[in-house]
Formats: C-alpha cells, structure tokens, sequence
C-alpha cells in the first residue's frame, strides 16, 4: 500500500513537472525569438531605419521608411477589401442565413483560411497582375484582403453569434425592423468583439511575405499611389535576410524586430479591448 | 357563483395586498383581441389546436397551464413573435382591435402590443438608453426625456434609479431590471402588453412589486400574462384561460375558473393532482 501511495505520488510529481516544462517552452518561445531580435537587430534601429530609404550595396546606412510606409498602404488596401467583406458577411451568416448556407459559407470559409498564403499569391497575380500587366500595391492589398475576409468572418461570425437572442427579440418585440436591430443592439452588443477580429486579422496579414513575392514584388524606392510595385516589411526581412551582405543582414534582423513589435502591440490592443467589455449575461 | 365565495377568493388570493377592484365591475369591458380557430404548427408538429378566445379591454388575463401546453407559444402568436422561429405556422385568424394582425405591418403590430419576457432582458446600454429606445427608432413626438420619465414612474422604478438614469442597466437588480424591461416595453404606449412569466426569474418582494404594478397598469393598457403561478393568475388576473398539450380547456373568469372550474380537468391541475 505505502510503495503504491509513493510510487503515484512519483508519477503525479512527474507528469506535473512534464506538463509545467512544456508550457514554460510554449511561452519562452516568444521570448527567446523577442530576445533573439533584439539582439541582433536592436543596434540597427535608429531614426535613419524609420526615415531614409535603402542604401545600394557597399554604402552603410540607410534605412527601410518606404517599407514601412508600404506595408501602412497594403494593410489598408487590405482592410478595406477584408473588413467590409468578412463583417457583413458575418452578420448574413449570423442572422439570415438557414443552417444549411451558414454550414457551406463557414467551411468554405475555414478552407480558405487554410489555403496557402503563396496560393492566393498566384490567385492575386492571376486576377490582378495580369490583367494590368504590371506588380503593384492594388495587387499586394487585395491578396493580402482576401486572406483577412475568413479571419474577420469567422471571428465576427462567433461573437454575433455570442450575443443573447434575448436581446434580439427585446428589441423586435419593440417594433424594430430585423435591420434596426441588428444596427441599433446587436452591432453595439459586439462591437468590442468584432474590433478585436478585425485587430487581429489585422495582425495575422501583416507578417505574410508570400503573397506579396508576386503582387506587391517590392521596390526599393518610394512607390507613389498605389499602381506601382511597392515595398513591405516583410519582403524586405526576406530580402535583406538571404542577401550576403552583413549590413543588410543586421537590417533584416531590425525589420522583423519591428514587425514583431507592431504586431504585439495590436496584440495587446485587441485583447485590451475585449478585457475591457462589459459582459453580456448569457441567459 | 355565491357571493361569499367570491369575495373569499379575492381576500385569500391576495397577499399582497393588492385590491383588484375591476374584477368587481359589473359591466363588461369591450373586446380587444380575439382569436378565432387558431392552430399552430412548428414543422409538422402541431402545437395549438382550435384555440378561440378573446381579451378583455383593460383588463388582465392570465394563461395557465403545466410546461408544454402551449401558453407561451399563443402569448407569442398575439404580437407575432412566433415569426421570428424558423419553421413556425399559424393558422386561424387574430384579431386586435377587429383588425387581421396577420395581415398588419409587423413592426406596426408590434408598437401597439408590447411584450416582456421570462428573463429579464435589458440591453447592454444604460438605463436612460433602455427606456429611450422604443420612442427612438419609431419616432416619438413627446421629449425623449419626458418618456423616460413617464414610463419609469409606470413601471413604479423612477424613485429607485431617477439619480442614475446613466448607469449600466446591469448594475439593477433582477427585479428592478424587469421592472425597467417593463417601462421599456410602455414607453412605445402599446395599447396590449404581453408578459411571457414575467416574475419567474425573480424573489417574492421582486414578484409582489410587479403583480401591484400590473393591476395599476390596466387603467391604461390590456395586459395578458402567461404564468406558471396560480396563485399568481388568482391574484392579478380578471380572466383566466387553461391551456392543456396545445388546447384551450377552460376560459372564464378568474375567480369561477378557480373555485368551479367546469372542466375535471381544471379542477385536477388547479388543485394539484397534475402540472
């Protein structure tokens, strides 16, 4: 009896020790890849990295303002193509639709979320590219658009979703139109939720390099409007990362440190949001 | 029906003090609704059978029964709420004021019979918000403040929360929440509230607070309220309808329906051998 009381208390103090060992790698991870940027890229970033542009090969210096300034035009173009298009589309899914469509639209939905990012890459350079027969911004946003409309349906989806139907026939019951209810107390009854969807589809497309190897294709000059191949942070990373020079080495270094940096902290703004809803009770 | 038994009723189903002087009126009150053959299907299950009844102008009916009889589905039908289930079908024909609702604008139909649900349900905005809802999205004619204020003092809340209008409604307590789901509903100025058991969410004194308040509202709207009390339906109501697996048994008024029902059937649930 006393060698089995041991013997579990043995195999308890293990399997706690395992399963608090692999949550410490789980976070350190971040950590480690935090640290690991800093290091190497925190010497690069200075005011020349947020204001000049890209120094030829040989001339030290120099920084990435049009990436970051190009990465700002094609999350737009994205947003404007993702957000509209995943929001309404949600509150279709979440309020009109039958079972049956709701069904077919969320797995299409998670299909196309699960579709590599360089396949929508070739999908954005087939419609967009070819047509116009040159790279630009308007190629890059709409790729990176396209992978934002599941995130932000599926997400908006499950926080309308989320909200009491108590609440929806609070409001019919009070003469509002289907309309005027989803306007007026669903949407608000949300809205932290789907600020937070939107943040962080946001943050998901940021970092994608892939399918704007052959949309935005990169540039390393100020891209006026939005017709002309264009600059990103992450292509430059790619870029700057496999060159031989040792300058555009550290410089990809400081290009993904502020990246990762920007994503954390519209991260950390989502969650800030939602943490701060007031609960809606379930009922 | 011996006039001793009658005022015995009303002596003993009323602790809470309330005097439900109109059940003493002669005179009948007008019709406001009346239902007339309606049969109510969700898919093919049938749920309401033939139901005709009608509803008393300024007046309270109560409609009773065990869980699944259908009450709540024909409280439901009266402002078409049934609509929004997927998959519901009414048949039959109900009127309001002589007029087909199936056939009215619902919207419309809904500003003129209000409804109040089983669980309190005030939207996530503040008091003042709640109550100013209805008059906003239908466009009111009176200050928005000046219907707040009204419909508060109606629902007998103004005292409690006229120093926080701008407070999250959450921050109320059950009972008040209801009570504010109620001025909610009155600030539109239906001419018919429903209450889909208002008070089973809620404590006694909440409960007593709401039964006082419903017989102080008849003087300016019909009310019907479906409750799983009966002693409640004895308390607040004129007229009574039993409701048993989707058929109306009995309708009459209160106090007969509950000292000679005229239904073995009545008579086996209101004394408890069944429900």
């Amino acid at each position: 009896m006393n060698t089995r009381l041991r013997w579990r208390k043995l195999v308890s103090a293990f399997m706690l020790t395992m399963t608090g060992v692999c949550s410490l790698v789980a976070v350190s991870v971040l950590f480690f890849i935090l640290g690991y940027l800093v290091f190497h890229g925190g010497r690069s970033i200075n005011w020349d990295f947020f204001t000049k542009l890209p120094t030829p090969v040989g001339e030290s210096g120099g920084g990435m303002a049009n990436a970051i300034v190009g990465s700002a035009k094609l999350l737009f173009l994205a947003s404007l193509i993702g957000v509209p298009i995943g929001f309404f589309g949600a509150i279709y899914l979440a309020e009109f639709s039958g079972s049956k469509t709701a069904f077919v639209v969320r797995y299409a939905a998670d299909l196309l979320n699960g579709v590599p990012s360089i396949v929508i890459g070739i999908f954005a350079y087939a419609l967009v590219v070819l047509p116009f027969k040159h790279f630009s911004a308007y190629a890059g946003g709409f790729a990176l658009g396209v992978m934002m409309i599941p995130i932000t349906l599926r997400s908006t989806e499950e926080f309308l979703l989320g909200v009491p139907n108590t609440l929806r026939e609070a409001a019919m019951a009070l003469g509002a139109s289907k309309w005027k209810t989803i306007a007026t107390v669903i949407v608000p009854a949300a809205y932290r939720g789907i600020l937070t969807s939107v943040l962080l589809a946001f943050a998901r497309v940021a970092g994608e390099t892939a399918p704007l190897l052959f949309t935005a294709f990169g540039n390393r000059y100020w891209s006026p409007g939005f017709n002309q191949p264009i600059e990103s942070l992450p292509h430059m990373v790619y870029i700057y990362a496999i060159s031989p020079y040792e300058d555009w080495q550290r410089q990809a270094w400081a290009a993904g440190l502020v990246l990762l940096g920007l994503i954390l902290i519209v991260n950390i703004v989502a969650r800030f949001i939602l943490a701060r809803g007031v609960a809606v009770p379930r009922s | 029906m011996p006039a001793s038994a009658r005022s015995a009723v009303t002596v003993n189903l009323t602790p809470t003090g309330v005097v439900n002087a109109s059940r003493e009126t002669a005179a009948p009150a007008p019709i406001r609704m009346t239902v007339s053959k309606v049969n109510f299907f969700y898919g093919s299950k049938q749920t309401l059978f033939d139901v005709n009844m009608s509803v008393a102008a300024n007046r309270v009916t109560a409609l009773i029964g065990p869980s699944g009889c259908g009450k709540s589905t024909l409280l439901r039908t009266f402002n078409r709420m049934h609509e929004t289930v997927r998959n519901a079908r009414l048949e039959g024909e109900i009127l309001l004021d002589g007029q087909n609702i199936l056939a009215q604008d619902v919207t419309q139909l809904r500003r003129r019979v209000g409804m109040v649900f089983q669980r309190p349900n005030p939207f996530p905005k503040s008091i003042f918000d709640n109550v100013a809802y209805g008059p906003k999205i239908n466009g009111a004619k009176d200050p928005i403040a000046e219907i707040v204020e009204r419909s508060l003092r109606r629902a007998a809340l103004w005292d409690e929360v006229k120093d926080h209008l701008h407070k999250s409604a959450y921050e109320l307590s059950g009972g008040q929440q209801q009570r504010l789901c109620i001025a909610r509903g009155l600030a539109v100025e239906p001419e018919v509230l429903l209450l889909d058991e208002p008070c089973s969410a809620l404590d006694p004194i909440s409960t007593a607070k709401i039964e006082e308040l419903l017989v102080h509202l008849k003087d300016s709207c019909t009310i019907v309220i479906v409750t799983h009390n009966m002693q409640q339906a004895a308390r607040v109501s004129d007229s009574t309808a039993f409701l048993l697996v989707g058929q109306l048994v009995e309708f009459s008024p209160t106090p007969q329906l509950f000292t000679t029902p005229s239904d073995p059937r009545t008579e086996a649930y209101i004394t408890g051998r069944f429900g």
